[in-house]
C-alpha cells in the first residue's frame, strides 16, 4: 500500500430515512496533494465530508488514515485523527471574538488566552494571514469569519484539511489569497480535501479530482488531464453544452427609471450615492462589483426596503401604461406591480425560507393573500412547488419534506423559482447562482433568459465576470455606492469591467 | 427603612440563588421553566432534613451541621430535578418548555407531599440559619444591613460572583456558553454537548433549590408558606431583567425583593394597591426585555440557542 495516502475511504455509505446520501463511495487523499470533490448539488459531497470529521457516522465502510482503519464517533475523534473541517455553514459562536472561537474545545493545554494569542499569531504570520484576534463574529465579514475557522483548524495542528465550498461566498481577490494559502499549505505536506462548483477553480488548483453522482462514487481524474467538459460530462453524466444563448432584446421599452438614489446606511455612511440607470424590458441588465459595493441597497432600494435619503424610482407600469414612482409606495404595492426580488445572501440559510416546512408550504407563504376562502389552498401551490422541483430538478423526496433537510444549492432553486413563478415584469435576482453546481447555474441563467425572452426587466447582480459577459445585454458596474459605468455585454472586456469595479471615488 | 431594607435583602438573595442557577442552566441553552418547581422541593427537602435532625439531636444540634445538612439536601434534591429535566430534554429530546411547565406541577405536589411529613413550622431551623456575626449588633446600621444575615445570604453572593467568574475567565465558562450558544459549533469543537447541559442544569437547579430554602428559613423566619413557585417565576424573570449576568442580579434581585414588599412598608394602600405593586417586577423586567430588543445589541441577548434540542445529525 501507498504509504504516501493520509486519508483513504472504502466503501461509504449513508443513509437518512430513505434518502441514500452516500453509496459506496471510495476516496482517497494523499500527503502535499489537494483534491477536490465535484458533484451537483445534493450528490453528497458535505454529508461524505461530514462522517470524515465525527458529525455523521457511515451506516457502512471504513476509513483509513495513515494506513489504519479508525472509527470516527465525534468531532473530538477526527481532531484527535488531525482531521480538520471548514463547514460550509460556519461553526462559530457569534458573540465569541476570533480567539474564543479559535482556542474552543481545546483540552489539556491550561486556560490561558493571552498565550494562545500569541500562539494564533504565530500560525497567522506562519501562512500569511491578516486577522483582528479581538474582534467579535458578528462585527465580522464572511471572509474574516472563514479565517477563523481556517487558523483554528490550523491552530489544533491538522493535517488533513476539509474544504467544504469556501469559495461560494468571497470575492475573487479574496478567492485568490485563499488558494496561496493552500497552495501554502499543500507544500508544507498536508492533505487538502476542496469541495468547489467552480470548474476553472478545480482546474486551476487541484492535483486530482473526484468525482460523485446522486451520492454514487463515480471516479478519479488527474487535473492535468481534465478539462471543463470532460469534468461537467463525469458530474453530470452526460454531454451538456456549457453556451449561455443569448438573443437579441427586442420592443424594448423602459420599464424602471431610477434618477440620482442617495441612500444611508445606519452607521450614517452613504451606501448609494447619486446612482441613475435605466431598466429595459426585454434585457438582462447586469450589475457587477465586489460584494459590499452597494448591490444588496440598490435592489432592496427599487424593492421599498430601504429608507432613500434622495432620487426617484420610475415605474412604467405596461398595464396601465402610467408612470408610477416606486418611492411612495410600500414593499408590498411594489410587489403587486410586479417587480419581484430574490436576493440570495451570503449565508444561504435564512433567507425567506422556513426551514421547517415543506416546498409546498413555503410556495403557500407568498401566495396565501390570493386564496379565495379563509381556509388554505394547498392544490395550487403544491401544484407550484411540483413544477420548481421539475423544471429546476431539485433534489428531495416530495414536496413536503422540509427544506432544512435539502443540500444547500438546492434550498436555493427553490427559492429563486418561487419569484419566477410570480410571472412579474421586472426580475431582480441577486447572486442565485451562488453555491449552485454548473448545471443548475446554467438551468438558472436559462430561466432568466426566458423571463427575458418574455418582456421582463431581468436585473442580474452576479460575481463571475466571465458568466455576466456570457448572459447579460448591459452591464452596470457599481464601486463603492457609485456607477462608474455601463457597458454592453456584448463587446465589453473583462479587463475593462475589472477596472470600473475597483475605480474609486476620486476617479483614478 | 432600615428593616426594609434588610428584609428586602433576604427576599432579594432568594431570588438571586433561583436566577443565578437558572442562568447557570440557560447559558447551557436549557430554558427550564421548572424553576418554580425546583426551588418548591428544594425548600422542602431543605426544611424535610431539618427537621429529622433537630428531632434527631434534641437541645444538642451542632448549629454548623443544622445549616449544612439541610443546605446539602436542599441543593441534591434540586439537582435531581435537574437531572430528571436533563434526561428528558437530552436524552429523550422532549421539548423543553413543555417538560418544564410539567416539572414545575411536578416539583409543587412533590414538595406538598414531602412538607406535609413535616410540622410546617421551623423557626428552630431558622435560628440556626440566622445566625450571624455577634459583632454586628455593635456597628450600628451598617451593621445591620450588611452584617447581620445568615450563611445563605453571604453564599448567595458569593455563588453569583463565583458565577460571573467562572462564565468570563475559565474554559469551562467559555465552553458551556459555546453549548448555549451554538451546539453544533461546540460539538464540532469537541466539546460535550449532552454532558454539559447535563452538568449545568443539575448544578443550576442545585443552586436555584438553595434559593427556596433561603425563602423560609432567612426571609420568612422558617414559617413555612405555599407560595414558593411565585417566588421561583420571579427568579426567572430576573434572569431576564438582568440580562443573564449574576454579577448584575446582585443588585438587581434587591431590587426585585424592594419592590416585591414595598407594599408592606408603605401604608396607606389598599389591597388591590399591593397587587399592582407585586406586579412591577414582572413590568420592569418586559421594559428590559424591550430596551434590549429595540437596542439589537448584540452583547445582551439570551443565548443564541436558548430553549433548541440539539440533535447532531438534525440540520
Ligand atoms: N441531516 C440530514 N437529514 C436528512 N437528509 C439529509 C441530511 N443531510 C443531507 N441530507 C440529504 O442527503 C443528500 C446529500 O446532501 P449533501 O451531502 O448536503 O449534498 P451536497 O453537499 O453534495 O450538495 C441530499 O439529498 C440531502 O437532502
Ligand atoms: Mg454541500
Amino acid at each position: 500500500m501507498n504509504n504516501n495516502i493520509a486519508l483513504e475511504c472504502r466503501g461509504i455509505t449513508k443513509t437518512f430515512g430513505h434518502v441514500v446520501a452516500n453509496k459506496n463511495v471510495n476516496l482517497s487523499v494523499k500527503r502535499g496533494e489537494i483534491l477536490s470533490i465535484l458533484g451537483e448539488n445534493g450528490s453528497g459531497k458535505t454529508t461524505l465530508m461530514n462522517m470524515i470529521s465525527g458529525i455523521y457516522f457511515p451506516d457502512q465502510g471504513s476509513i483509513f488514515v495513515n494506513g489504519t482503519e479508525v472509527s470516527i464517533r465525534s468531532p473530538k475523534d477526527a481532531f484527535n485523527l488531525k482531521i480538520g473541517m471548514i463547514h460550509q455553514h460556519f461553526k462559530l459562536v457569534d458573540v465569541f471574538d476570533a480567539t474564543e472561537n479559535i482556542v474552543l474545545g481545546l483540552s489539556g493545554k491550561k486556560f490561558n488566552i493571552k498565550k494562545a494569542k500569541k500562539e494564533i499569531q504565530e500560525t497567522c504570520d506562519k501562512y500569511g494571514f491578516e486577522i483582528d484576534l479581538s474582534k467579535k463574529i458578528y462585527d465580522m465579514s464572511v471572509s474574516e469569519k472563514q479565517t477563523v475557522e481556517i487558523v483554528k483548524v490550523l491552530y489544533r495542528g491538522a493535517d488533513i484539511l476539509i474544504l467544504d465550498e469556501p469559495t461560494a461566498v468571497l470575492t475573487p481577490q479574496e478567492i485568490q489569497k485563499l488558494f496561496a494559502v493552500l497552495r501554502r499549505m499543500r507544500d508544507d505536506g498536508k492533505a487538502i480535501i476542496i469541495i468547489t462548483h467552480k470548474l476553472h477553480e478545480v482546474l486551476e488548483l487541484s492535483d486530482r479530482v473526484s468525482v460523485l453522482r446522486k451520492g454514487e462514487y463515480i471516479g478519479t481524474v488527474n487535473t492535468a488531464e481534465s478539462t471543463e467538459q470532460s469534468l461537467t460530462e463525469m458530474m453530470v453524466g452526460e454531454k451538456i453544452s456549457l453556451d449561455i444563448d443569448r438573443p437579441e432584446p427586442h420592443d424594448t421599452k423602459d420599464r424602471l427609471v431610477v434618477k440620482g438614489l442617495d441612500c444611508f446606511n445606519a452607521d450614517g455612511v452613504k451606501v448609494l450615492d447619486d446612482i441613475s440607470f435605466v431598466a429595459k424590458s426585454g434585457e438582462i441588465l447586469g450589475i457587477a462589483g465586489i460584494a459590499g459595493s452597494g448591490q444588496r441597497e440598490l435592489l432592496e432600494a427599487i424593492a421599498g426596503l430601504q429608507k432613500l435619503s434622495g432620487g426617484e424610482i420610475v415605474y412604467n407600469d405596461p398595464k396601465t401604461e402610467k408612470a408610477e414612482n416606486l418611492r411612495n409606495k410600500t414593499p408590498i404595492e411594489i410587489k403587486n406591480l410586479g417587480v419581484r426580488l430574490s436576493f440570495v445572501p451570503e449565508d444561504r440559510l435564512g433567507m425567506g425560507l422556513v426551514g421547517n416546512m415543506g416546498i409546498a408550504d413555503n410556495m403557500m407563504l407568498r401566495s396565501y393573500k390570493r386564496g379565495k376562502s379563509m381556509f388554505l389552498e394547498r392544490k395550487e401551490p403544491k401544484k407550484l412547488a411540483n413544477k420548481i422541483i421539475d423544471d429546476l430538478k431539485v433534489v428531495t423526496p416530495d414536496a413536503n419534506t422540509p427544506v432544512r433537510r435539502l443540500s444547500g444549492g438546492n434550498v436555493q432553486k427553490v427559492l429563486v423559482g418561487r419569484e419566477i413563478a410570480a410571472s412579474p415584469t421586472v426580475l431582480m435576482a441577486a447572486y442565485p447562482v451562488r453555491g449552485l453546481d454548473i448545471n443548475s447555474s446554467y438551468t438558472i441563467y436559462n430561466l432568466l433568459t426566458e423571463q427575458k425572452e418574455k418582456g421582463v426587466a431581468v436585473i442580474f447582480v452576479g460575481e463571475d465576470l466571465d458568466v455576466l459577459l456570457d448572459l447579460c445585454d448591459r452591464i452596470l458596474v457599481l464601486s463603492d455606492g457609485r456607477v462608474t459605468g455601463i457597458v454592453d455585454g456584448r463587446t465589453a472586456k473583462k479587463e475593462e469591467i475589472g477596472l470600473l469595479m475597483t475605480k474609486s471615488k476620486e476617479g483614478k | 427603612m432600615l428593616s426594609f431594607l434588610v428584609s428586602a435583602i433576604r427576599l432579594g438573595m432568594t431570588f438571586l440563588l433561583g436566577s443565578t442557577g437558572e442562568t447557570i442552566t440557560e447559558k447551557a441553552g436549557h430554558l427550564n421553566l421548572g424553576t418554580p418547581g425546583v426551588m418548591c422541593v428544594g425548600a422542602a427537602c431543605g426544611c424535610f432534613v431539618e427537621d429529622l435532625y433537630l428531632s434527631q439531636t434534641g437541645l444538642y444540634a451542632d448549629p454548623v451541621i443544622a445549616v449544612l445538612l439541610p443546605v446539602a439536601a436542599a441543593f441534591i434534591g434540586s439537582a435531581v430535578m435537574g437531572l430528571l429535566f436533563s434526561f428528558m430534554t437530552v436524552t429523550l429530546k422532549v421539548n423543553q418548555n413543555v417538560t418544564g411547565l410539567a416539572l414545575t406541577t411536578f416539583g409543587v405536589g412533590v414538595s406538598d407531599y414531602i412538607i406535609s411529613q413535616t410540622g410546617l413550622a421551623f423557626q428552630r431551623g431558622s435560628k440556626f440559619f440566622n445566625a450571624s456575626f455577634s459583632f454586628a449588633e455593635d456597628l450600628g446600621w451598617f451593621g445591620e444591613l450588611f452584617l447581620s444575615h445568615g450563611f445563605l445570604i453571604y453564599l448567595a453572593i458569593f455563588i453569583a460572583l463565583l458565577t460571573t467568574f467562572v462564565f468570563n475567565k475559565t474554559k469551562i465558562g467559555l465552553h458551556l456558553r459555546a453549548v448555549g450558544e451554538n451546539p453544533a459549533t461546540a460539538d464540532a469543537a469537541g466539546i460535550n454537548v449532552s454532558a454539559y447541559r447535563y452538568a449545568a442544569t443539575c448544578i443550576g437547579c442545585g443552586i436555584s433549590g438553595l434559593g427556596g430554602l433561603c425563602f423560609i428559613m432567612n426571609y420568612l423566619n422558617g414559617n413555612w408558606e405555599y407560595c414558593i413557585d411565585a417566588i421561583g417565576w420571579l427568579a426567572i424573570a430576573l434572569v431576564i431583567f438582568t440580562v443573564w449576568k449574576p454579577s448584575i442580579a446582585i443588585l438587581g434581585s434587591i431590587v426585585f425583593g424592594g419592590l416585591y414588599i414595598a407594599n408592606t412598608y408603605i401604608t396607606g394602600f389598599t389591597i388591590q394597591d399591593n397587587e399592582l405593586f407585586k406586579m412591577l417586577p414582572y413590568i420592569v423586567t418586559i421594559i428590559v426585555l424591550l430596551f434590549t430588543s429595540i437596542r439589537d445589541s448584540k452583547k445582551n441577548q439570551p443565548p443564541q440557542s436558548l430553549g433548541i434540542t440539539y440533535f447532531r445529525e438534525e440540520r
